[in-house]
């Protein structure tokens, strides 16, 4: 492949950034969503464990304050750059083959949904060794089994440092279960994946 | 895919792998559809293999090849998967503001008929029909109602004839049809029975319960209400097209359809036919002619 002639998607290493993150989610997504440019090359997925019955107000803040667009996952929406996209209240959300979103409400995996570890496999299946994975603050394990899939199929595993954590269950039961590529503080995360996505840096 | 030097073997072999993962869930559904004439080739992939592959680890099978001969030989085997299939995940006033809605908004219309047709489209273990009934009920208009409620689960049926279910959700359900606009106490509406509660019986004496395929299977005439929640997103959009066509045909001029939080009909090919009545509750309105 000649490199001057490919085009920016297919320079990237990585197709998909898919974050993790429950309790104390709020100001750890309003500190690293607000560093990425609007123009950032690599979709995000967020699953943050929210009630079942919360609006869409995290979704609207965390927009208002970024330069970078942040929406609910909508059913068949095809997963594009430039965007945050953040699974809906009470549906899991999975990735197909042509890169659209499902949804689902099977049941409750841990307590959750959205699940954390049906979309990290989920998109293991789809990008393989192109995702990257990121587990940040929350009080239980789940992301865990979904991070060692990532990690199986050759993907970057990024946990937020437990010590930097507001809750600093999820992060350590990940670091218990997979062997992290990057253990950052949460300040580091944005700036770190803002590099990523110049594509200049072999991770 | 693109030579990129940044990728090493495991991506190779896991490309190969997963290439024979696709060829052998496409056998794997024709197999199915053959034997069964069940048609799941029109579901989410991803969603399809999510739960083949949690099966396959439940039965300690090494690949879908070895899976797929357990079900063309092993009838108990399919029936089992058959139920991981079909996502059984309901509860009595499931997003109670869309019950709150029907009533204040839907009700004063159709009290106005004489007869009242309603079809609630992969009604699963009946949750929702029975909370629809006791609406209706309240409303003092089930006497004057017909509904059908249909899955292609026929063991999802059978739980949803009994309309028994398991006491540790009755707080739960009580929450939401205090907040859905329930007139009175939940209670007057079940009997505790051990870890179980029965429902009223006279709920489902307007009740038809029908195994009814939405891949396969044809219209249900001239229903003022059809309700299909959360059954679309399993679907591809070459299928949900389909169905939506389905109760389009079903609907009478002005009939109400109502989908999912997360469903819509806007982006389907009949979208032109309906009006939104409830952006929020997802309910669309039939246009008339």
């Amino acid at each position: 492949m000649n490199s001057k002639s490919s085009s920016t998607s297919t320079r990237l290493r990585y197709r998909c950034i898919a974050v993790g993150v429950s309790a104390g989610g709020m100001h750890a997504l309003s500190t690293i969503i607000p560093t990425l440019p609007s123009s950032f090359p690599i979709p995000i997925v967020v699953i943050q464990h929210i009630s079942p019955h919360s609006d869409n107000y995290t979704i609207r803040y965390l927009d208002s304050i970024s330069n970078i667009h942040v929406k609910e996952v909508d059913e068949k929406e095809k997963i594009s750059p430039g965007k945050v996209y953040m699974a809906p209240p009470d549906y899991h959300v999975l990735i197909e083959e042509d890169e659209t979103f499902s949804l689902s409400v099977e049941d409750r995996i841990n307590y959750a949904r959205p699940s954390i570890d049906v979309f990290f496999e989920s998109a293991a299946e789809v990008y393989g060794a192109r995702l990257v994975g990121i587990i940040l603050t929350g009080a239980n394990n789940d992301g865990s089994k979904g991070l060692k899939k990532i990690k199986e199929e050759g993907g970057l595993v990024i946990v937020q440092d437990p010590n930097t954590a507001e809750v600093d269950g999820m992060p350590r039961s990940a670091l218990e279960t997979t062997t992290a590529d990057y253990i950052l503080s949460l300040e580091e995360i944005g700036p770190f994946l803002v590099e990523l996505g110049q594509g200049e840096k072999n991770f | 895919m693109d030579y990129n030097p940044n990728v090493n073997d495991t991506e190779i072999l896991n490309e190969w792998r997963k290439e024979n993962e696709r060829i052998e869930l496409d056998l794997l559904l024709d197999a199915i559809y053959q034997k069964y004439n069940y048609d799941f080739k029109d579901y989410s992939r991803a969603h399809i293999k999510r739960r083949l592959l949690s099966r396959m680890r439940i039965a300690k099978l090494g690949t879908l090849s070895e899976m797929l001969h357990k079900i063309l030989y092993e009838r108990p085997f399919f029936e089992t998967l058959l139920m991981d299939l079909s996502i059984n995940v309901t509860e009595m006033f499931r997003d109670p503001s869309f019950y709150l809605t029907i009533r204040k908004k839907i009700i004063p219309s159709l009290k106005k008929n004489s007869f009242i047709k309603i079809w609630h489209a992969g009604c699963s273990s009946g949750e929702e029909v029975y909370s629809m009934a006791i609406l209706l009920k309240e409303e003092g208009i089930l006497s004057k109602t017909q509904i059908y409620a249909t899955d292609f689960n026929t063991m999802a049926l059978q739980k949803a004839k009994a309309a028994v279910y398991p006491i540790d959700l009755i707080k739960e359900y009580t929450a939401n049809y205090q907040k859905a606009g329930g007139l009175n106490s939940f209670a007057d509406y079940y009997t505790a029975h051990y870890n179980s509660v029965i429902l009223d019986p006279t709920l489902k004496e307007r009740i038809v319960f029908a195994d009814h395929n939405l891949v396969t299977d044809g219209v249900f005439g001239e229903m003022n209400m059809v309700l299909c929640r959360n059954v679309l997103i399993y679907f591809t959009k070459k299928l949900q097209n389909r169905v939506i066509k389905l109760f389009l045909d079903s609907l009478t001029p002005a009939g109400f359809l109502c989908l999912g939080t997360k469903e819509t009909i806007q982006f389907s090919d009949y979208s032109r036919h309906f009006t939104i009545f409830s952006e929020k509750d997802k309910i669309f309105q039939r246009k008339p002619g």
